[in-house]
């Protein structure tokens, strides 16, 4: 009996036709997070270009490590690889659903391992046009969620952030409906309401039959002129990572 | 010499193990390093020099399998300097590593950090410091070592070091400076042990961390890496290595923007027992400008119980900082601050910059400042006439 009513609750906002557009937003975004579930870990390794206004380039290589987890958010550890001056500096992450992110930084020339304040969320990521926050894991609770149109196959969905230490008042995210809701676009607005910057994510790959990767991130800066590419190489799906490979031993190990 | 006896069998025992493997990454860096240190008041003894031009060169060498589970490293460090003692090289690491499942084991020449501080290091202990190459101690020398790490999630990470061999720490020569009025042979510093250097060192760390808390607790038992200093009847400098126990704990709480650290120990020798704990907070204020200025501020209270015998001379100080990053594609930062002796009023002031060029030069810049250093000062009243600007690039390829 008890079941009975609980899947008619579950099925009641279905049979509703007058879907509101926060929920509709929230639904997408929801059926984004699904579509990408079940990946269990991978690694990748990434070089990001950074152009000034002027057109001048530097760049830096990184590897990065995931492991999703279903209770919590994922574990995720960066290792630089250049600069030379830098390389072997990385960070652990342990996102999570709720409250401030763990964070632990390495430094490879005192071999020293220090816990770092995850609060700094409108940073720029090592001098990229990228936040911490653009490149933390998608939880639903981090944003409401307003959709706003359709054209053809792609699904206009408006998120504010919930956190008042997020740079953005709002995102406008571009989601491929035909596509398991992979994101094609997403611009950000400042926090007087002013566009900011544009991410576009092209040169998808689908991975084990289920999985949308695009292998560049190209995001513009309209205010600075500035721009960061982020091109990803060599993704693998089969590494099989367990939690004992986002430890601080671990850590240490990774930046060899 | 033992460091080239251990570094041959390190180096036969790993080929061996990574020859029966296929995929092998091989990676070989070197540093190249100029630095200029100009001393711009007059030496307090003979022979010092005002200019110290240097070059050290840092090859590192990787080898990685397994999946990166097996790793064989090498990294030494040689420095030519006007300071015939600082005319020196170091085998800074040379270690097999290999990691199987919650288990990882170190061994041969390593590096280990232990600590939270930013101002002293008293937790930290398994490597000897290189005096010669850093002020602050931040510069170490290779420890020989066979390092057990046992990780478990609910428990955290416990470390276990056998440490078959003590090194002993340099001392600038005549020449140079940061010396006593006398030059000490840091050969000729003795030991308590019976066994010398061969003393079987022994440690422990536990690490954990429980929400915001980071928590280390740590036991040493061996040969100090610091030595006891005497001074006879006739001034005259007598050190040795004693034979120590050492208790540490190192806490930090990181609640949001704010850190709070406290490091503490307790070491217990015959000729010294003695307690001491430096304890503060680090605030930063992030993307200030909103194009990633990051500006922190740092405070810490150090104590020492060994009062003016305290080695550092940092016995009831406090220490204040200002830590500017701008998180540009140059990575340049800041650190800027001093020590306040509250007892002795005497001040150390210390700037510290640094920028890259191009993409492999780093440039820094750093400046220390010795003033009024009190004649109660036992140990730093040596070094009064040392303030110095040091300008260092380093070439990476």
């Amino acid at each position: 009996m008890k079941n009975i009513i609980f899947s008619l609750f579950l099925t009641l906002p279905l049979l509703l036709s007058a879907q509101t557009d926060e929920e509709k937003g929230a639904q997408i975004v929801a059926a984004a997070i699904e579509a990408d579930r079940g990946f269990g870990s991978s690694t990748v390794d990434l070089k990001m270009v950074l152009k000034n206004k002027n057109g001048q380039i530097s760049e830096r290589t990184l590897s990065n490590k995931t492991l999703e987890l279903d209770e919590d958010g994922d574990k995720s550890m960066i290792v630089f690889t250049s600069p030379k001056d830098i390389k072997g500096t990385s960070t652990l992450t342990f996102t999570h659903k709720v409250g401030a992110d763990d964070q632990w930084l390495f430094l490879p020339s005192i071999q020293r391992t220090k816990r770092i304040s995850s609060s700094n969320k409108s940073g720029p990521f090592v001098g990229s046009e990228f936040a911490y926050e653009d490149l933390s894991s998608v939880e639903l609770e981090k944003n409401t969620y307003k959709f706003l149109k359709q054209e053809g196959d792609l699904l206009y969905v408006e998120q504010d952030p919930v956190d008042p230490k997020s740079g953005y008042k709002k995102r406008i995210a571009v989601y491929n409906k035909a596509k398991d809701y992979r994101l094609e676009e997403i611009e950000f607005y400042d926090r007087k309401g002013a566009l900011l910057k544009t991410l576009t994510y092209t040169d998808y790959k689908l991975y084990k039959d289920k999985f949308w990767r695009a292998n560049k991130f190209e995001m513009v800066n309209h205010q600075s002129k500035k721009e960061t590419l982020l091109f990803f190489n060599n993704y693998n799906f089969e590494v099989n990572l367990k939690e004992g490979d986002f430890t601080e031993i671990a850590l240490r190990r990774a930046s060899n | 010499m033992n460091q080239f006896r251990l570094s041959y069998f390190i180096f036969l025992s790993s080929f061996f193990l990574f020859a029966q493997k296929n995929k092998v990454d091989t990676d070989l860096e070197w540093e190249l390093n100029r630095e200029s240190r100009y001393f711009y008041d007059s030496a307090a003894y003979q022979d010092q020099l005002t200019y110290y031009p240097s070059i050290a060169i840092r090859p590192t060498y990787s080898l990685k399998w397994n999946e990166g589970y097996e790793n064989l490293i090498f990294s030494a460090y040689f420095c030519l300097d006007r300071d015939s003692n600082r005319t020196y090289w170091d085998l800074r690491e040379f270690y097999y590593q290999k990691a199987k499942n919650n288990l990882e084991i170190n061994i041969g020449f390593k590096k280990v950090f232990w600590g939270v501080t930013e101002s002293n290091h008293l937790v930290d202990i398994i490597n000897q410091t290189d005096a010669l190459k850093s002020f602050d101690g931040e510069e170490k020398l290779g420890q020989p070592m066979v390092q057990l790490s046992w990780f478990t999630s609910g428990f955290g990470t416990l470390d276990f070091y056998y440490l078959p061999y003590h090194r002993k720490r340099e001392f600038p020569g005549k020449k140079g400076r940061y010396r006593f009025d006398t030059v000490i042979d840091g050969n000729d510093v003795g030991y308590e042990s019976k066994q010398k250097a061969w003393h079987p060192d022994f440690a422990v760390r536990w690490k954990h961390y429980i929400g915001i808390l980071d928590i280390g607790l740590s036991y040493f038992n061996g040969n100090g890496r610091e030595p006891f200093f005497q001074f006879d009847e006739q001034g005259n400098i007598d050190a040795y290595y004693p034979l120590i126990d050492q208790y540490g704990v190192d806490l930090q709480i990181t609640a949001g923007a704010l850190l709070l650290k406290f490091e503490s120990i307790y070491r217990d020798a015959i000729a010294q027992k003695f307690f001491a704990f430096d304890a503060g907070f680090e605030f930063t204020f992030t993307n200030i400008d909103k194009n990633g200025l990051d500006i922190g501020v740092l405070g810490e209270y150090l104590y020492d119980e060994r009062g003016d015998w305290s080695i550092s001379g940092l016995q009831d100080d406090i220490f204040y900082g200002i830590r500017v990053a701008f998180n540009d594609t140059q990575d340049t930062a800041i650190l800027a601050g001093g020590i306040h002796d509250l007892e002795t009023n005497t001040n150390l002031f210390t700037i510290e910059g640094s920028r890259r060029f191009k993409k492999n030069f780093v440039v820094s810049l750093e400046t220390r400042v010795f003033s009024g250093i009190s004649e109660e000062e036992r140990f730093l009243l040596f070094f009064k006439q040392d303030s110095l600007i040091n300008l260092s690039v380093s070439k990476y390829f």
